[in-house]
């Protein structure tokens, strides 16, 4: 066996330009198919590891696709805003366990600012039930306190005290528009998480609003929420009782509803408007209920997703894309093989004198069949090899630019059990592909004896 | 090797009769035998059957009518395995041109048959097969060629190339299909001394092919294939 796979090997190496063509047509079409494949596992381990633990993101009435990529995975802007008073109100709601509100619209540097509550580093889940945990310092607690992701902090060098001034809007270029009357102070890195939190800040609900504040009356002051234009909840600069979730509490459905009480002041500046809220609720029966509940709710539009449900229509929407990939990626493999039997079949006319010459120095005829199909599986065997490697290797250096330009971060994996079948399917088409010319070599070597027609 | 069936000939034909697929008969020989030792020379026009009727007696080709012994083997009632395995062991073999496995070196193409087949390696006994193949390529004087692409050959160092794998491993009889139809006059003299010592001192049995009946003096024995096959007699009418 050594002995043949030798002779296979280096009658391939006999015939270089052939052979590497055709391994190079299998890595392509190798790549493409697993690349597919990789792209899609790591997209939706990507997505749905960013979110666990949260039962319900709650926004203003919208997509829930935009919803959810907005407030959770930084991707466009949220649907719209929800007053602050309404969240508060759906806090108390019996069947809440949590709630953590998000305030988002400020960036600093190309990054987004989120105002939250401390919650959030209590609540938030991500992958296999990891919790946040901070590289340095500790939790958001004043008004000029900001928590940085860690990419955040890596990107831009910032330490534990560095100060930093928040822009205005989402794409807000550096110094342009900064509310630089409201510096904030770092008092905690994250440790990487690969989430889209790692290229946030984090500030409290205060500070969102002091910073807004501090510029001074006029449209200016309110937060700047990307749904600005969508129906505008916030008449001018009421004081933060004057919510207008409070004139409607008898739209409240039953007595299951929270009851309103007017929000109180633990914070000194309550901003006016989140952009969502995330919840985690008692049981999983409560969510379903509580989302209904929420989406019904007659006093204020509101949308609320079970972050799961939503990606798994998303996944649906993608799944047609992904299908015709795949499909394309199958014709490469189908084309890429073709290739490789052309190169052997037209090969042999050539080598049945070799063949000949093998059978007089003792090969079997079942050799000469052994040494096509190794040469058609090695072949195979090489470009699969370089299809795996040029996937990973294409993945390890895309990373970073598909992490930079929409947040999600694809980890570089090992082939699945779906590409270990892929794989073992194209190698065993290659495998079949080297028996036709196999079975051609043997039937003339039979026919020829020692006196190959030439 | 010692015969099994008949002792005392190296090559015993009875009522051969061959032919290919279902054309016109190539063989049909009556009878012929061939001393252990002896050095044959066999000769006879183009197309009268010679390459046909070694490829019976190495096993490639098949015949299924009369009786083949081969070193007391009879290949008519060997499958097509056991003849494999028979050749691969016993039977050393050169052709009249392109012997040798382009992609190989010429070293690598003498080991062939020893790394093919554990039997034929066997023979060797103790010596290594780096050894002997060096011990049989200075005989043939291709000690210093060992290492190139056998591509690179002129004809006639592959000949001798050929002949060295065809001798290696002590096989018990050697064929010769016209080994020296592609070389000059001086080249094929040289290439024929060298293939009677080998043989000699390999106690093999030679039988040697060729058109050209002036070779036949340096021969023990030499055989007129068209006087012992009667299909080609046939043929020749
Ligand atoms: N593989 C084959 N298939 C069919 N017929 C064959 C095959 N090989 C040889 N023949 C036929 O068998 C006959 C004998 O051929 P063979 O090659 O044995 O002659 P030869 O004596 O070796 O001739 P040469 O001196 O030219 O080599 C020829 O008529 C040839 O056409
Ligand atoms: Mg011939």
């Amino acid at each position: 066996m050594r002995v043949l796979f030798n002779l296979a090997w280096r009658s391939l190496r006999n015939r270089p330009v052939t052979s590497i063509l055709t391994v190079l047509a299998v890595a392509l079409s190798i790549t493409l198919l697993l690349g597919v494949e990789q792209a899609r596992r790591g997209m939706r381990e990507s997505f749905t590891g960013t979110i666990k633990g949260t039962d319900l993101v709650v926004g203003a009435r919208g997509g829930t696709l935009q919803l959810l990529l907005g407030a959770v995975f930084g991707i466009g802007s949220p649907t719209g805003s929800v007053p602050y008073g309404v969240y508060e109100q759906w806090a108390k709601h019996p069947a809440i366990r949590w709630t953590v509100p998000l305030a988002i619209g400020d960036s600093h540097r190309g990054y987004r600012v989120i105002g939250t509550t401390p919650g959030l580093f209590e609540h938030w889940r991500y992958r296999s039930a990891g919790t946040l945990t901070f590289a340095e310092g500790k939790v958001i607690a004043t008004a000029r306190d900001v928590v940085l992701g860690s990419d955040v902090a890596e990107k831009l060098r910032y330490a534990l005290g560095s100060e930093i001034t928040v822009g205005h809007g989402l794409n807000a270029v550096a110094g342009l528009g900064d509310h630089e009357s409201h510096p904030f102070v770092v008092v905690g890195i994250l440790k990487q998480t690969f989430t889209p939190l790692d290229r946030a800040l984090f500030v409290t609900l205060d500070g969102i609003e002091a910073m807004h504040g501090d510029e001074g009356a006029g449209p200016g002051g309110a937060p700047t929420m990307p749904g600005a234009e969508a129906p505008p909840v916030m008449p001018g600069a009421s004081p933060p009782t004057a919510m207008p979730g409070a004139s409607a509490p008898s739209v409240m459905p039953g007595a299951s509803g929270p009851a309103y009480t007017p929000p109180s002041n633990i914070f000194q500046d309550q901003p006016k408007a989140l952009s969502a809220f995330l919840v985690g609720t008692k049981t999983r029966f409560e969510t379903l209920r509580l989302q209904r509940e929420i989406n019904q709710f007659k006093a204020e539009p509101l949308t609320a997703v079970i972050p799961g449900v939503t990606l798994a229509e998303l996944w649906r929407t993608l799944g047609t894309v992904e299908g015709g990939l795949r499909l394309v990626g199958a014709l490469t493999i189908i084309v890429g093989l073709i290739g490789m039997l052309v190169s052997l079949y037209s090969s042999l006319e050539a080598r049945r004198r070799e063949m000949a010459v093998l059978r007089a120095v003792g090969a079997r005829p079942g050799m000469i069949v052994s040494l096509l199909v190794l040469e058609s599986g090695l072949l195979t065997l090489l470009g699969c090899v370089l299809g795996v490697g040029m996937t990973m290797g294409g993945f390890a250096i895309a990373q970073g630019v598909i992490e930079s330009r929409t947040g999600v971060h694809i980890a570089v994996q090992a082939p699945g059990t779906l590409e270990w079948l892929y794989i073992g399917v194209v190698l065993s088409a290659g495998v079949l592909v080297g028996l036709v010319p196999a079975w051609r070599a043997y039937r003339s070597s039979l026919a020829d004896g020692l006196s190959p027609r030439l | 090797m010692t015969a099994s069936g008949r002792p005392g000939s190296a090559i015993a034909i009875e009522s051969l009769q061959f032919s290919y697929g279902t054309g016109p008969r190539v063989i049909d020989i009556p009878h012929l035998e061939i001393a252990p030792g002896s050095r044959v020379f066999l000769h006879g026009p183009s197309g009268c059957g010679k390459t046909t009727l070694l490829g019976i007696l190495a096993g490639v080709l098949h015949a299924t009518h009369g009786s083949v012994h081969v070193l007391g083997h009879d290949l008519v009632r060997l499958s097509g395995s056991q003849r494999d395995a028979f050749r691969a062991e016993h039977i050393g073999y050169v052709f009249q041109q392109f012997n040798l496995i382009p992609y190989l070196s010429a070293y690598d193409n003498i080991a062939l048959p020893c790394r093919l087949d554990a039997r034929r390696r066997a023979r060797l006994g103790s010596v290594s097969l780096d050894a002997a193949i060096r011990d049989v390529a200075s005989q043939l004087d291709i000690s210093a060629l060992l290492d190139q692409q056998s591509t690179a050959l002129s004809v006639g160092q592959q000949q001798r190339v050929a002949a060295a794998r065809a001798l290696l491993a002590a096989p018990d009889l050697v064929i010769c299909d016209e080994p020296t139809s592609s070389l000059d006059t001086d080249r094929r003299d040289a290439f024929l001394a060298l293939l009677a010592s080998s043989v000699a001192r390999a106690n093999a049995t030679l039988l040697f092919v060729s058109h050209d009946a002036a070779l036949g003096s340096r021969f023990d024995v030499q055989l007129s294939l068209p006087t012992l096959n009667r299909a080609a007699r046939a043929d020749a009418a």
